[in-house]
């Protein structure tokens, strides 16, 4: 491992004992809570929506979720381990059959759902609530 | 005028400040940074350190280079340097560096040798705009223009910017802010690119246009000896060299 590394993972293990990253993948249903700063006042925003992409590894790792806020699409883009996420919540994960869900942007309505998983498969211990 | 010191450019990464921004930062190594020579007033008409950093194979090394390294106890350097100091910033030959020669926060100017981007036109080299994509222009989309007037003057004036070699110069980025330093690997982390690429030794100086914290350690942030014995068993061979000068 280079330097370089080691400094990207004892960065991601501080930031992760900081706040834990539950398992999820593209297809589930997320909510995260953003910190937002307003003046010197600080509050927590949700967004909820489907995650549609993973990208990147460790330190620098982004997840992309889609909703569709007031009849508009909208995508955000948050990196994993950011401070500004307060927490992340699986809310529902989804049978997908690929990694990047793209083709979700073309889609509306009924042929935009996804089939909700058996939680049995893998990470049923982590964020049920 | 406190010394700089010589690092290795490792590569870059990013981290989070305490807002929740990323940072793009660059990780120098000090590689072994030490003092291999004073230049002093009385014998060279100015005061100056010469510092080596970075491991070389001692048959890679000349005679005269060996006999220069074993003067100063220290293994040999790949990369020498020197940098103006005023005498009382002088540090011992053989002294090594530590990171803690800066401090975070405080502005340093870094010095490099830039990427070689080779022979480049001059909308890469000097940002011209080029020429129009349609209305009539064939096959010079990317060309200079004009270079000139008329007959009067009748030539292009020297100093036009042209098409040319591109990169691979010595160039200082100012005013870099140190993010963080590591004293256990001897890591400067600095927000920002620096230039070259990775594996080329850069020279860190204070910046010499923002006012220097008053926390610095002065005349540096170093360790001495220690290690000076292990480096003499290595220049065994070369060591009857500097006795002898001395004795001279």
């Amino acid at each position: 491992m280079n330097v370089i590394q080691e400094l990207e993972k004892e960065e991601a293990d501080r930031l992760l004992a900081l706040r834990k990253v539950p398992d999820f993948q593209p297809g589930d249903t997320v909510r995260v809570n953003v910190k937002i700063k307003e003046g010197d006042r600080e509050r927590v925003q949700a967004y909820e929506g489907v995650c549609i992409a993973r990208s990147g590894g460790g330190l620098q790792e982004n997840f992309t979720v889609r909703k569709i806020s007031f009849g508009e699409g909208v995508e955000r883009v948050f990196p994993i381990m950011s401070p500004m996420i307060e927490s992340i919540e699986v809310k529902r994960r989804g049978v997908v059959r690929r990694a990047k869900l793209y083709y979700l942007r073309d889609r509306r309505g009924k042929s935009a759902r996804i089939a909700e998983r058996a939680m049995s498969s893998r990470g049923a211990d982590s964020s049920e609530d | 005028m406190r010394t700089g010191v010589i690092a290795k450019k490792l590569g870059m990464t990013r981290f989070f400040d305490e807002a929740g921004v990323h940072v793009p930062v660059t990780v120098l190594s000090l590689d072994g940074c030490q003092v291999t020579a004073h230049r002093t007033k009385d014998k060279d008409g100015y005061v100056a350190l010469q510092l080596g950093a970075g491991a070389k194979k001692a048959k890679n090394t000349s005679k005269a280079e060996r006999g220069h390294f074993a003067k100063a106890l220290v293994e040999p350097k790949r990369h020498l340097v020197e940098f103006r100091v005023s005498e009382d910033n002088l540090i011992d030959v053989g002294a090594e560096f530590t990171a803690d020669h800066f401090v975070p926060g405080q502005a340093v100017d870094v010095s490099g040798l830039t990427v070689g981007k080779g022979f480049q036109g001059g909308m890469k080299r000097w940002n011209f705009g080029g020429l129009r994509a349609t209305h009539g222009v064939s096959l010079s989309h990317r060309s200079l223009g004009s270079t000139g007037n008329r007959q009067d003057p009748g030539r292009t004036f020297k100093g036009k910017k042209m098409a040319g070699h591109l990169g691979q110069e010595n160039v200082t980025t100012l005013n870099l802010t140190v993010f963080r330093v590591d004293v256990e690997r001897g890591l400067i982390l600095i927000k920002g690119a620096v230039p070259g690429t990775e594996g080329t030794y850069v020279k860190i100086r204070d910046a010499v246009k923002r006012a220097a914290p008053a926390d610095l350690p002065k005349p540096g942030a170093f360790k001495t000896a220690g290690a000076a014995p292990a480096a003499a068993e290595v220049e065994a061979p070369a060591a009857e060299v500097p006795e002898a000068e001395g004795e001279a």
